[in-house]
């Protein structure tokens, strides 16, 4: 048991990069993610096909190389090519692929909603606008909720991708310690801490789903 | 024959729709004056719901004119070509226009009174603690002020009928539009949603109605429009159309629903 106690510190500061991580990213994700959904059902052929092609991207290549990409190639990509520091670089990575995703179950969540709420909507006199924020994105968000439970628990796990650019998670810290110390004891403590994290996280969002079943469709 | 008696709240002319290669209205014209209640009855696929959807934009139209309260909604040139007014005037033009739907579409994550208040506050920036008072007084009318705070999934489809027409009378419209209105209601829920209509018509609403039901547009319609095939059939005062239909295919319709 006082093993466990002197590894804590190292895996607790892991638990803070993973957190810093899965925050930054979810907070930035989730709004990136419904303005690239209402690009991509814009009527404008254009711009719905970039979005279509860009989530293509995100999507079908994994994000531990995205990662490697911003972190490695970016620096000689000519014009946009920047420098950017290890945790920046991750966060950047992160958010696009991220988005991607979440657009996609924005997009499902809005073409959900009958058209006959548009049309309602429409004869009251709201705009596309109005109608978006009061009428359907609130309904949007009670039927999202479950798939956006799931990529946000998903997202917990792949924080531990970071160590590709050398960065100590979770993950890492505890296997660190492991081939310092030869006992597994640091594994079974990193996975203690990740189920508290997903422990949290499910039970939020069973709330949120609670609130949301005031009303039937 | 289009009604001499006030100014027309209505004037549709020569309307034509196409939905592809199929052609629903063939050229429709219609006048509607102050208060007149106008049913619209016809067959399935006649063009009717069409023709409604058409006056308050929810289609859009091919070919020729539509007058709300003397304003131009949509004009057509003598090249054929045809011209809405800009987006803002489309909008403030059908605001003078409600519209109730055969599926009610209500707010499914609103309450009643938030369903009905929502569009005074959201679209004419109405106080709330102003809107509250006159929307409760609409539900009251309509028979479900202790109803307020329910969800639409708690109530009938008589009821969610009742509360759209609440919600439409809240952004105090010139004109009611009803499209199909009882169709989707269980046959002992139809009596409750028309006496509201029929209460509103006796208040002088001016209202455009498609509906199948002939008892309604006998005894409410000041005037029954027949559509078939995408064209105006006839239109004359209920009782005429009703006692001595003049066109074969009216006849026979009537005949059919009766």
């Amino acid at each position: 048991m006082n093993y466990v106690f002197d590894i804590l510190p190292p895996l607790l500061h892991g638990t803070g990069v993973t957190l810093q991580v899965f925050c930054i990213t979810l907070v930035l994700s989730v709004p990136l993610g419904l303005a690239l959904a209402l690009l991509r059902i814009s009527r404008f052929r254009l711009v719905s096909n970039l979005v279509n092609g860009y989530i293509w991207l995100m999507r079908g290549t994994p994000l531990m190389l995205q990662m490697l990409f911003i972190y490695f190639a970016l620096p000689f990509v000519p014009v946009v090519g920047i420098r950017l520091p290890d945790f920046p670089s991750a966060i950047v990575a992160f958010v696009l692929n991220y988005a991607a995703y979440f657009a996609e179950i924005f997009r499902a969540g809005i073409q959900s909603i009958d058209r006959g709420q548009y049309e309602g909507a429409r004869v009251l006199g709201l705009t596309y606008a109005q109608t978006m924020r009061r009428i359907v994105l609130p309904q949007v968000v009670k039927r999202i909720l479950p798939p956006i439970s799931n990529e946000t628990i998903t997202l917990v796990k792949d924080t531990s991708l970071i160590y590709v650019l050398a960065m100590n998670d979770l993950l890492r810290a505890a296997r660190g310690i492991v081939q310092r110390d030869f006992t597994t004891t640091p594994f079974v403590v990193a996975a203690t801490f990740y189920l508290i994290m997903t422990l949290v996280l499910t039970y939020g969002f069973q709330r949120l789903e609670k609130k949301y079943a005031v009303y039937d469709e | 024959m289009p009604s001499m008696m006030n100014e027309a709240m209505i004037r549709a002319v020569d309307v034509h729709k196409h939905f592809g290669p199929v052609e629903v209205l063939k050229g429709v014209s219609l006048d509607v004056g102050k208060g007149e209640v106008i049913a619209v009855i016809g067959p399935s696929g006649s063009g009717k719901s069409t023709f409604l959807r058409c006056l308050i934009h929810l289609e859009t139209v091919h070919r020729g004119t539509i007058e709300i309260e003397g304003e131009k909604l949509v004009s057509t040139d003598a090249g054929g070509h045809c011209h809405y007014v800009a987006e803002p005037d489309i909008r403030r033009i059908c605001g003078k226009m409600g519209m109730v739907f055969q599926h009610f579409n209500l707010f499914p994550h609103l309450t009643v009174l938030q369903n009905v208040i929502e569009a005074p506050i959201t679209v004419k920036g109405v106080r709330r603690d102003e809107i509250v008072p006159k929307a409760e007084a609409l539900l009251r009318k309509v028979g479900l002020f202790e109803k307020r705070d329910a969800y639409p999934s708690r109530l009938s489809g008589g009821q969610k009928q009742r509360v759209a027409i609440a919600r439409a009378l809240a952004m105090e419209p010139d004109i009611m539009l009803f499209d199909e209105p009882t169709s989707a209601l269980d046959p002992e829920l139809t009596g409750e949603v028309l006496r509201t209509m029929r209460e509103l018509a006796e208040e002088h609403m001016t209202m455009v109605v498609v509906t199948h039901e002939m008892a309604f547009a006998r005894e409410v319609a000041s005037r029954v429009v027949f559509m078939d095939e995408g064209n105006i059939v006839e239109a004359r005062p209920a009782r005429e159309l009703f006692a001595s239909p003049q066109h074969p295919r009216t006849r026979a319709f009537l005949e059919n629903m009766l």
